[in-house]
């Protein structure tokens, strides 16, 4: 149920993040989600590709810094509270959210939300108690 | 193997008897030969027959690179061309371009000090040296390629430049000897290992680097990589170029043959003379130099020095301090004195981080800032911000601890602070003065 996220480390420097897309479109991958985190001096690209493999294979290979993390993709229906059900869940049962990110799915049903857990294994066996769907690697590659 | 043994090991009054009769000798030359010497001694009222002895040292005035300059090209040479076997300039990367001439006699003495210098670390004729120093005006390059060729062992002039055909021919040769700048050792280092190849499974075993200064971490570093013993040579073109003084394995101290040139330690900001074990500026008058010889030339480098016999090879040659840094690389930050290989020395403690560093200074409404630029190791970046501001945060304190200096770190892409041929550029100045 965990999900590979490619992070690539980023100088603020302009024109990186061009870059880092350029190398991407080269290799033919899709981006389905991502999400960028930036301090004063540099940021973290998170991405979540169709094949996130080969992205960290090109990245790594055009001198990018990279590390790849395993997350949690969670659906949830695309209505008011659909984020507290789930946040309200977390917090019942101790997980801690490192970080999150959301975007809302093609049928426009269903939201999906990332989550880096400190403890992604507990974190899915809370989820599947409560009966929120997590999506799979497939799912999630070929949203 | 000690090559000259009659000097390198001289008795200290013996060879301060020597010293004082080259000074008497050189000071006689360039007062009836360089108009500039002639001219700064009858300004300051020395006459020549009162420098008997190395006490009337401390009487004579300094020399600087800026009366080089001023003396472009030629102006003080004792000689005219045609006795002139070779010329040499600095980078110009401080100033205008600086000039050095030798005749034959100084490229033979050039020869005589490199052999003792490669010999000094562990060389001997069976070695195969792969000199990637710098050929061409640098005096790096040419400089080991004499003392090689003396000390008989082979040379391959390779340069510098074309990492990986210097890595193919280094092992397709089997050379036993590195020499080059210690930035460009770990430069190397890195690219083998990239290749899939060990830099310690290569036949180097002795790395001769200079050029610039160096921590000891870093020696550690290299020593490691390469599994070799690393020995510190230093040398500058206006005195003869590399071949000055040379670490043995060892490594306690830099051993100076003295008999050819006369080092004392001053402080910088008065030019009083220190005494032994005390940190100040290297100064260095050539005894035997020809062409070009210079009086109580400021090298910029500071160090301090030392006449006790060296307890690892038994050579009597003074040793100086491996050196601390150069008084121009020297930074005043908010008052403290700042050299860069003290941030290189805490980097090389921080497993996180890579000695590859640049430090970069700013001034804003009249407060200097010291910023450090620094490369995360890859194989520990972590996607999680606060890792990285903690690691951020961690190299701060230490720097903090070390040079009781708030500065500001900022951690860079891996590979992204440029590998240097030559020396390496560590300090980028960005106040305006």
């Amino acid at each position: 149920m965990l999900v590979k996220q490619i992070s690539v480390f980023l100088e603020n420097r302009s024109g990186r993040l061009h870059e880092v897309s350029e190398v991407l479109k080269e290799a033919g991958i899709n981006i389905r989600a991502l999400s960028l985190a930036d301090t004063s001096d540099f940021g973290i690209l998170r991405l979540i590709v169709d094949k996130p493999d080969k992205a960290q294979q090109v990245l790594k290979s055009s001198g990018l810094t990279i590390s790849q993390t395993d997350v949690l993709a969670v659906e949830v229906e695309d209505k008011p509270g659909g984020l507290a059900q789930i946040l309200g869940i977390c917090d019942s049962g101790g997980i801690n959210v490192e970080y999150m990110y959301a975007f809302v799915e093609k049928s426009g049903q269903n939201a999906v939300v990332i989550f880096r857990a400190e403890n992604p294994q507990g974190a899915i066996a809370l989820f599947q108690k409560n009966g929120i769907h997590l999506l799979s690697e497939e799912q999630v590659y070929s949203l | 193997m000690i090559w000259n043994e009659k000097y390198e090991c001289m008795e200290r009054k013996d060879l301060e008897a020597l010293q004082s009769k080259r000074l008497r000798g050189v000071v006689e030359t360039v007062c009836n030969k360089v108009p500039f010497y002639q001219n700064r001694f009858l300004e300051t009222g020395i006459v020549p027959s009162q420098i008997t002895s190395l006490e009337s040292l401390p009487q004579l005035p300094f020399t600087v690179k800026d009366d080089l300059r001023k003396n472009y090209p030629f102006g003080l040479l004792t000689t005219d061309l045609a006795d002139i076997a070779e010329i040499h300039a600095s980078s110009g990367t401080t100033g205008t371009v600086t000039v050095v001439a030798y005749n034959r006699e100084d490229v033979a003495l050039w020869a005589e000090v490199m052999a003792r210098t490669l010999a000094c670390t562990g060389g001997t004729s069976a070695d195969i040296v792969h000199n990637a120093y710098g050929y061409g005006l640098f005096t790096g390059g040419l400089g080991i390629h004499y003392g090689a060729l003396e000390l008989g062992a082979a040379v391959v002039p390779i340069s510098s430049g074309g990492t990986k055909r210097q890595i193919k021919l280094m092992q397709d040769f089997g050379a036993t000897i590195l020499t080059c700048t210690p930035s460009y050792a770990l430069h190397m280092a890195e690219v083998i290992s990239e290749m899939g190849v060990d830099p310690a499974l290569t036949s180097i075993k002795i790395g001769v680097f200079g050029a610039e200064p160096w921590s000891e971490g870093m020696r550690r570093e290299l020593e490691k990589t390469w599994g070799i013993i690393a020995c510190d040579i230093y040398g500058l073109s206006e005195i003869i170029g590399p071949g000055v003084a040379v670490e043995c394995p060892g490594k306690e101290g830099l051993h100076l043959w003295a008999d050819h040139f006369l080092p004392e330690i001053i402080d910088p900001n008065t030019g009083e003379v220190l005494g032994e074990d005390q940190d100040g500026e290297l100064v260095l008058t050539t005894l035997t130099k020809k062409a070009m010889p210079l009086i109580r030339y400021r090298t910029g480098d500071i160090t301090r020095i030392t006449y006790q016999p060296c307890p690892h090879c038994g050579r009597t040659a003074p040793r100086i301090n491996k050196l601390k840094g150069r008084t121009d690389d020297m930074l005043v930050i908010r008052g403290v004195n700042v050299f860069p290989s003290q941030v290189e020395s805490v980097l090389l403690e921080i497993e996180e981080a890579k000695p590859h560093y640049q430090l970069v200074v700013t001034r804003s409404k009249g407060l200097d800032e010291l910023e450090i630029w620094v490369e995360v190791d890859e194989k520990f970046f972590s996607d999680e911000i606060k890792k990285l501001e903690t690691l951020e945060k961690k190299i701060q304190s230490e720097i903090e601890s070390v040079l009781a200096l708030r500065t500001k770190v900022k951690l860079v892409e891996p590979k992204s602070i440029e590998r240097s041929m030559g020396k390496a550029k560590r300090v980028i100045d960005k106040r305006i003065m």
